[in-house]
């Protein structure tokens, strides 16, 4: 896409104040609408936007696969372990009051909500590298592939 | 808001909804169909907010709108961007099940209360005091949704995100062994 000045320099301009609003809806979430689920979908959004414009080859650069694997895993992780912390410290599953002696709800749900924010951007940019990265890059000498997502010309509609 | 404009509001937005369903059923090519159903759920995205539903609101813009649509639109990378012609015979009993399952959406709406009504089961379970007022002094988190969904119903909360972990998997395993393994025969 090097040819499409607009639309890079638009992106350009456009992705730092996503991953930006991305932080703000995962950490404003007990006050302002959205949450980890918001917020992980809108990172994800970011950084395929990223891959969209500047080639999916440079976004796994950019965040690897190994680190969306880490990501999914970890923030499953870091949810179920609060609730074994809870149980730790002696009561229910998730029951955060019991992780600090003031504001444990607070802390409680900070630290879930970002668990679920990692384990979904990781999982929805994971799923756009398996689909933008098959076919085309990997199997050059296969001619099937080429031409097939720019076959579409605007009179072509029924 | 205003009642008279929330309801122009919500009408103008049902009946453009309308309009993109109707557009989506009679185009072939399946990229402009991709770019409708983002529109589709950007439509969507605001009749939540209008209906002051911000928390469902967010993630539909950004999952139906964005997400979904650059999924399609890899898709069509991958396969065919333009609709397999149907037989006649086969479009009839599609339309039959289209027919037929409408009407038992309309049925079932019929025991719905209806817009606006202050005596639904959100207005009156005791649970609406419960979240909206007693959780405010139990844990004091403003917004109730998040309360709700990290606090109350923490365990429902730990399973979606194991979904979603489980479903990320599954496609990783179906779909991204198979480029490895090629990679592998080249070799």
């Amino acid at each position: 896409m090097r040819e499409h000045t607009v639309l890079r320099i638009v992106s350009q301009l456009v992705i730092a104040p996503m991953l930006l609003y991305a932080l703000y809806v995962q950490f404003h979430g007990e006050y302002s609408p959205g949450g980890g689920f918001q917020a992980g979908v809108i990172l994800a959004t970011a950084i395929i936007l990223y891959g969209l414009i500047f080639g999916v080859e440079a976004a796994r650069a950019a965040v690897t696969p190994t680190l969306l694997r880490i990501g999914a895993a970890g923030g499953l992780l870091i949810y179920g372990g609060t609730g074994v912390a809870t149980i730790l410290l002696g009561g229910n599953f998730l029951d955060y009051d019991r992780l600090f002696a003031h504001g444990g709800q607070h802390y409680g749900l900070i630290i879930i909500e970002l668990g679920v924010g990692i384990t979904v951007a990781s999982v929805m940019i994971a799923i756009f590298y398996v689909f933008a990265g098959r076919g085309r890059q990997d199997d050059p000498d296969n001619d099937e592939d080429h031409g097939r997502a720019d076959d579409y010309d605007a009179d072509d509609v029924s | 808001m205003n009642m008279t404009v929330s309801l122009i509001l919500n009408f103008g937005l049902l009946v453009f909804l309308v309009a993109v369903a109707l557009a989506l059923a009679r185009w072939r090519h399946l990229f402009p169909v991709a770019m409708l159903t983002g529109l589709f759920s950007l439509l969507s995205a605001s009749l939540f907010t209008v209906l002051s539903a911000p928390d469902v609101a967010l993630t539909e813009a950004a999952v139906g709108a964005g997400i979904t649509t650059v999924l399609f639109l890899a898709t069509f990378g991958l396969t065919r961007a333009r609709e397999k012609p149907v037989e006649s015979s086969r479009r009839l009993i599609g339309l039959a099940v289209t027919v037929i399952t409408g009407a038992i959406l309309v049925y079932a709406s019929l025991d719905m209360p209806h817009f606006g009504a202050p005596d639904t089961p959100v207005q009156e379970h005791p649970l609406r005091h419960k979240y909206l007022v007693e959780s405010q002094h139990e844990i004091h988190i403003p917004n109730t949704v998040t309360a709700v969904l990290g606090s109350y119903r923490g365990y429902d909360t730990l399973g979606e995100v194991a979904v979603v972990f489980t479903a990320g998997m599954a496609v990783l395993m179906l779909l991204g062994r198979g480029r490895r393994g090629r990679k592998r025969t080249k070799e």
